[in-house]
């Protein structure tokens, strides 16, 4: 409705009223309906397998050697300050990553972390990833700090830690 | 009156004081339930079944938060403010019937507390009450924002109350009481909505500015004012404001049921012991559309802009107002002078006449900001 258009009618009271009418049988006709909302903690329903939205997960090599090799740029990258990583030499005899560093250290504060995927996007050898796990509720500080041997094991199924879940 | 009377009396009001807090219970869970529903989503699931419980574990949480004083508050002032919202809410609806009455011991017990003889008066006067609290909350707040809105909505308040007034004069007219039961009884035939359609669509939009319900309601419009007049509310007064909000509200539609939609009237198949049921659940019934009409407005509608409001209220709804009181005047006396059909011939003819005078003048008295070049 730009000015250079032909002038439309001059709206009139009638003109509202009947508008009014139409958006509130519009709203009376969304009633029917089906509802979107899922209650969580009595039906769980698991977002996409494939989907990069949850809690992180360390890899590993098929012949059992961790992907990390301790470059810490994931800790850079990161925006909110929440991953900590310490890297060490390997030792040759029995190395923890193939090449010379590996994580000796590894923590995610899930207090900090914004699931922005960042870190994700900064690791050079694909040992970081995102898992489709969204249930990071703890009851304590020390209880949101990943250490690196929770990481490195796939996040158990949705619904089965046991933390508080108020009202089930 | 002997004893029986009284206990008759005090029972009376003390179930219609709980029967509407229960209400009021209800048609909070039953108002976030519906626009819940029209959002596609659920609502309150978790307290009761399907959530019906929120209004009440809502209402426990605030009475046992702690209840916070600004400093520059007027500390009187800010703690009758809740008191003066929460008590003319419930006094209004002492004088609605909301059913024909029972039999008791011999006695006659009639489903309405008070069968005032200036019924209608008492509803207005009590609504006008309403608007001291708001006032005198955002007054007494000491704080800008709560101030903003008391003063928003004191303006608006009296504005719309005129219209509302207006609309109840027309249906005074038309049924020649003032008492709410002489109302109802005079809708025998036909409900005051046919005749008075006008004076009903001009009530309801005054009821919602009255009760400050959306989209009317900029006293309280959180987006610019948080919250407006109990910005500072905390605990069980802000408590009192909400639940005297809902009271109104509920209130409001017992009066729009009571004078356009005839009250407790209604078809009931059975006769002898239960007949004061049906007129009750009749009631209820006409109470839960109108309350759902509200809703639906509430879900469907933005809120006004404040000048548009005013523009609404002083230049569309009291101007028509006027205009119908005008031609209720004209249906009821001019069939009485010069006989049904020729009166009403004439009554039809001065509406048409007055209507067309009133539109082609209706031009001249706009605002004249597009002068033309």
């Amino acid at each position: 409705m730009s000015e250079d258009q032909t002038p439309e009618r001059e709206r009139t009271g009638w003109d509202a009223a009947v508008a009014i009418a139409k958006g509130m049988g519009t709203v009376f006709k969304q009633t029917f309906r089906s509802d979107n909302t899922e209650q969580y903690p009595n039906e769980i329903v698991p977002s996409p397998e494939r989907s990069h939205v949850g809690r992180h997960l360390l890899n590993r090599h098929e012949n059992g050697l961790e992907k990390c090799i301790g470059c810490e740029l994931c800790a850079f990258a990161c925006p909110a300050d929440a991953i900590w990583v310490e890297g060490a030499d390997n030792d040759p005899a029995d190395p923890v990553s193939p090449g010379e560093r590996y994580a000796k250290d590894y923590q995610i504060n899930y207090l900090r972390c914004i699931m922005c995927g960042l870190c994700v996007e900064a690791c050079p050898t694909r040992a970081l990833t995102l898992t489709n796990n969204y249930e990071m509720a703890y009851t304590s500080r020390e209880d949101a700090v990943l250490t690196k041997e929770q990481l490195l094991e796939p996040p158990p199924p949705l619904g089965t830690v046991e933390v508080d879940r108020e009202g089930r | 009156m002997d004893w029986i009377d009284w206990l008759l009396l005090v029972a009376r009001i003390v179930i219609v004081f709980f029967a509407l807090l229960i209400a009021v219970l209800l048609y909070i869970w039953v108002e976030r339930k519906v626009i819940a529903d029209m959002q596609t989503r659920t609502g309150p699931m978790r307290a009761g079944p399907r959530g019906v419980l929120i209004t009440l574990a809502d209402g426990i949480k605030l009475f046992f938060k702690e209840g916070i004083t600004p400093t520059d508050a007027d500390r009187p002032v800010y703690l009758l403010a809740p008191v003066l919202a929460i008590l003319p809410a419930f006094l209004a609806f002492a004088v609605i019937p909301f059913g024909t009455g029972v039999t008791i011991a011999g006695r006659e017990v009639p489903f309405q507390l008070a069968d005032l003889n200036v019924g209608v008066l008492w509803i207005l006067g009590m609504t006008s009450l309403g608007v001291y609290a708001v006032v005198l909350a955002g007054w007494s707040s000491g704080s800008n924002y709560p101030l903003l809105g008391g003063v928003r909505s004191s303006a608006q308040m009296i504005s719309y109350e005129v219209g509302m007034g207006l609309a109840l004069v027309s249906v005074l007219m038309y049924s020649g009481h003032l008492s709410m039961s002489e109302i109802v009884e005079a809708q025998g035939r036909v409900w005051n909505v046919i005749p008075q359609f006008p004076a009903f669509v001009v009530f309801l939009v005054c009821a919602l500015a009255e009760t400050n319900r959306p989209p009317f309601d900029l006293a309280e419009a959180e987006t610019e004012l948080v919250a407006g007049f109990h910005t500072e509310y905390s605990g069980i007064t802000f408590a009192m404001f909400y639940l005297g909000e809902y009271v109104n509200t509920v209130t409001v539609s017992a009066v729009a049921v009571t004078l356009f939609l005839g009250g407790w009237r209604g078809y009931w198949p059975f006769h002898g012991a239960w007949e004061w049921l049906g007129p009750l659940l009749w009631f209820l019934l006409k109470i839960t559309a109108v309350i759902y009409v509200f809703i639906l407005v509430r879900a469907t509608l933005p809120r006004m802009r404040y000048d548009r409001l005013m523009n609404f209220g002083w230049k569309v709804l009291i101007p028509f107002g006027l205009f119908w009181v005008l031609a209720t005047g004209a249906i009821v006396v001019l069939p009485e002078r010069y006989g049904r059909a020729r009166g009403s011939a004439i009554a039809v003819a001065a509406i048409v006449g007055v209507g067309l005078l009133l539109s082609m003048l209706a031009p001249l008295l706009k605002d004249r900001q597009e002068v033309p070049a």
